[in-house]
């Protein structure tokens, strides 16, 4: 104990020398982390990046000795202040894990006892460690709930975690973390749940802290923006062993390894504006032609055929126009008569063959705003016009015609493909939906919208299970474009992806923009990301529509505080990279996840 | 399906972390896949299927009975050379032995070739009862979960009186109704099990009816049917067919009690239930009489329960 509590000066808080550790599954061990070694000296910001899977994660987990049962240490030492925990007693570990060091876990909504009062539970650290006795740890509670920058600490610590926000919930999370006075802090992915804007004021605070009480940092996170913000030396990952490390400026300056590149050339917070991969070659005319050649919404028409009248007008300069839409949900129950307005006169055009993006943190309204647009939810007010035609009130006949030109690719790609069906089902489903073409004629175009999104065609037969993320996302593309429609709502289409991922398919989507002349409906929370794809930008908070613009202007002289906030919130805007890096090094966006 | 989505709007960011998982997964997996190569598709499934029963030698033993009990109905022929009809007075009321496995009646009849006889008309009426209650229940419980509303509080409360009253005595009331009979025994024990299986059903649609892929089927342009039919009934129907395995025991159970009350099969027709019955005016001189063909019954009951939880347990891995 002596021996952990009093470190001889001058050696490191932390350092990890050949860390290895395996994950034993049925299917035989998985090396989840290879050879890892870094060190954390005393008060210093050390960021660990990576993607999904690169063992970020089980690192952070190995330090305080919390992998899962079946994980299991087989090479190298972690010594923290000196002592090694590797091998460490249950006693020793105990003295250590939230007294030397803190853990703020990943998700604030489930890392919270429900049942137990805010109050107690930060308190429990110190009760736990003898530090105090039970009156005077809530009285200290409260002091760190203060420190970790909650407003209004006393109320809090008497309240539930239910009764709190998920920034608030973070904050309390830190509190456990800072109360015993911890030498590390290791945060995992602490803001990756939260609002850009409350990210910001939670990381801000990190480093406040650390600053104030001289503890040493180990951030965990994807964003190689917010590491680039947050430390003084970044540690790149990727399948189990660290590739590159160094100050941001090295890093990002010089990276030397290719997956650091790539790496950089994905994140859209570190890129200039409109740097989506355009340079992907467009479809060939020949496929254009083939694939996409029908009437939009009747993709196996041909030229000799006329097309039915449908009362849509193609050539309309504006192929979605929202007039002061209103939505309201009923209040709660009990709440007598209230309601609950999602939406509140909102306005905006989507141009033809253009992408208008919908910016807004959660609650803001833009996926309803979304929902209405695609007639899945009835407006209160207001009017919504489709190639010049008002679909405000258009149902079953009307509503199914409307569906075949516009339609919808989901957040999610692991919820949103039917887990029973093939690929090739998947993907004709709309066909078969609206009756359109033979059996053969499906198949053949479900082929050959595989290969427009750059899928093996032996993808066909198989289910979304053996599927990745950025497969299965391409997979709702694919299925979107079956019909030929003139419009794609894109609902938040790259926010469950990994970065590189989801710059292959932002790539994917402005390739297939450029070439079909599609419109897109654009949803989401990121506005690094509106900035690479849309050109037209509204954003959104509490339901309004604050500010609407094109892309550049929106982003150079914001006009709006609250648009102003959220550009000031983005990771990874003091620490631009050299163009000729981000440029140079693009990972081909066709290329298979 | 117009549901309140006032939730809704906080998923953007909640579904950052419940994917994190999924990534984890894929990571997983595309690490696994680069050494060895795909162990997936159809072959792997079979192979991991070999594998879950070589684990659970339970499961094997249940399917065998169950399938040697099938082959019993289609071929009784197979199993047992003697008549099941006609006996030999002169042997009658004989214990187990190499000539007679299960011994014999009062009348002289081998009771393992009417045990084996019997199989086919008690399995039928099972077969028929679980078809009833499936099909009537889904189709109930689909309409209830989907529509919601009214037709969904109608068809609860109904399914509330039905399962207020006890199953067998509602059985006992439609025979009453309905006449007796094989048949109508069967109609009678599926109608007592509607409740149960549309209920379940029920409470699966809606978990599946809110699924991200459902409302894409509906935003594809699916009419109502198709996407109740094609994407909602294919991923809520796994609980309802391990309910149905545990129903097939239980309608045996069912059929063999009311025959053995005397409402199903007629004399001389051999049937699980009625061959207890007749035995028990034998029990203190011919005890097999009544013992086993209710072990028969038992050892079948505890199949399908066997076979319900092997599928439970693999839907369970499936979600």
């Amino acid at each position: 104990m002596s021996d952990v509590t009093a470190p001889a000066p001058g050696t490191p808080v932390l350092d990890i020398d050949g860390l290895a550790v395996q994950y034993r599954t049925a299917a035989g061990t998985i090396d989840a982390v290879r050879d890892v070694s870094l060190t954390i000296g005393r008060g210093e910001r050390v960021a660990i990046v990576g993607e999904s899977g690169s063992g970020k994660s089980t690192t952070a987990h190995a330090i305080v000795q919390l992998l899962a049962k079946q994980a299991g240490i087989v090479r190298g030492s972690i010594r923290f202040n000196g002592t090694d925990l590797v091998g460490a007693g249950r006693k020793d570990l105990r003295a250590v894990r939230g007294r030397r060091i803190g853990l703020v876990p990943q998700d604030p909504t489930v890392s919270l006892n429900p049942v137990k009062r805010i109050g107690t539970q930060v308190a429990e650290v110190l009760v736990i460690h003898g530090l105090a006795d039970r009156k005077n740890a809530e009285i200290a509670a409260i002091e760190a709930l203060r420190r970790a920058g909650l407003p209004e600490p006393e109320l809090r610590a008497a309240q539930y975690p239910h009764e709190l926000s998920g920034g608030m919930r973070q904050r309390v999370l830190i509190a456990i973390a800072i109360i015993g006075g911890p030498d590390l802090i290791i945060a995992d992915e602490p803001t990756s749940a939260l609002d850009v804007t409350v990210q910001r004021q939670i990381l801000d605070h990190i480093d406040e802290l650390a600053a104030e009480t001289g503890m040493s940092v180990l951030l965990i996170t994807h964003d190689l923006g917010i590491a680039a913000d947050r430390a003084d030396r970044i540690v790149v990952m990727s399948e189990g062993t660290v590739v590159e490390q160094g100050t941001p400026a090295e890093v990002l300056g010089a990276p030397t390894h290719p997956y650091t590149r790539a790496l950089i050339a994905a994140a859209p917070s570190l890129n200039a504006a409109g740097d989506v991969d355009r340079a992907l070659e467009p479809l060939a005319d020949e496929i254009r032609a083939r694939v996409f050649g029908g009437a939009p919404g009747d993709p196996f028409s041909v030229l000799d055929r006329p097309v039915a009248a449908t009362g849509f007008d193609k050539h309309a300069a504006d192929v979605l126009v929202l007039r002061n839409l209103v939505k309201d949900f009923p209040g709660p129950r009990g709440a007598g008569t209230g309601v609950n307005r999602a939406v509140a006169d909102v306005s905006f055009s989507v141009p033809r063959g253009q992408t208008f993006a919908l910016v807004g943190e959660s609650g803001s309204g833009k996926t309803t705003t979304a929902r209405l647009a695609l007639r899945l939810d009835d407006t209160t007010s207001g009017q919504v016009l489709f190639d010049g035609r008002d679909i405000t009130a258009a149902r079953g006949r009307e509503l199914r015609e409307l569906r075949r030109r516009i339609q919808l690719v989901h957040q999610n790609p692991y919820a949103s493909l039917n887990p029973r069906l093939t690929i090739a089902q998947i993907i004709t489903d709309p066909l078969t939906a609206h009756g359109l073409g033979s059996g053969a004629d499906r198949k053949g175009r479900a082929a050959e919208l595989v290969d427009v999104v750059a899928l093996p065609a032996t993808v066909l037969g198989r289910r979304p299970a053996e599927l990745s993320g950025g497969q299965r996302q391409r997979v709702a593309i694919a299925r979107a474009l079956a019909v030929n429609p003139e419009l794609l709502v894109l609902d938040e289409p790259v926010s469950a992806l990994d970065v590189s991922i989801q710059a292959q398919i932002l790539g994917l989507l402005a390739s297939l923009q450029r070439s079909l002349g599609l419109s897109y409906l654009f949803i989401s929370h990121d506005l690094a990301v509106v900035r690479q794809i849309a050109h037209r930008v509204g954003v959104m908070r509490l339901g309004e529509l604050v500010e609407v613009g094109a892309v550049t202007d929106v982003f150079r002289s914001p006009r709006h505080v609250y648009t102003r906030a959220l550009l000031d919130a983005i990771p990874g805007r003091g620490s631009r990279v050299s163009p000729s890096v981000s440029h140079s090094h693009h990972t081909r966006s066709g290329v298979q996840p | 399906m117009t549901t309140t989505r006032t939730s809704e709007t906080s998923t953007a960011t909640d579904g950052l972390v419940g994917t994190a998982g999924n990534r984890f997964a894929d990571a997983v997996a595309s690490r696994r896949r680069a050494p060895g190569g795909t162990a997936r598709g159809a072959a792997g499934r079979l192979a991991r299927l070999v594998l879950n029963l070589r684990r659970h030698p339970g499961t094997v033993l249940a399917v065998v009975w169950l399938v040697l009990v099938l082959v019993a109905t289609l071929a009784p022929g197979l199993f047992t050379g003697q008549d099941p009809i006609d006996g030999v007075p002169a042997d009658k009321l004989t214990g187990p032995s190499a000539a007679h496995w299960f011994g014999t009646d009062q009348l002289g009849r081998d009771l393992f070739a009417r045990v084996v006889y019997g199989s086919a008309l008690t399995l039928q009426a099972a077969l028929i009862a679980v078809g009833i209650g499936l099909l009537v229940g889904s189709l109930l419980g689909l309409l209830a979960g989907f529509i919601g509303r009214w037709v969904d509080d109608v068809i609860m409360r109904i399914s509330d009186v039905l399962l207020s009253i006890p199953a067998l005595l509602l059985s006992l009331a439609l025979i009453t109704v309905l006449g007796f009979g094989t048949v109508n025994v069967a109609i009678a024990v599926g109608l007592g099990s509607v409740a149960a299986v549309s209920r379940i059903m029920r409470s699966e649609v809606i978990r599946v009816r809110n699924a991200v892929y459902v409302e894409a089927a509906l935003a594809s342009g699916n009419r109502w049917s198709r996407v109740l039919f094609r994407h909602v009934l294919p991923n809520s129907a796994g609980p309802v067919m391990v309910l149905a395995a545990l129903e097939f025991g239980t309608a045996i159970l069912a059929i063999s009690a009311l025959s053995f009350l005397g409402y199903g099969a007629q004399p001389p027709a051999p049937e699980w239930g009625s061959l207890v019955s007749t035995g028990r005016n034998f029990l203190t001189t011919a005890w097999w009489l009544t013992t086993l063909p209710g072990i028969v019954i038992a050892l079948t009951v505890l199949a399908a329960n066997a076979l319900s939880r092997a599928l439970d347990s693999d839907e369970r891995r499936s979600r």
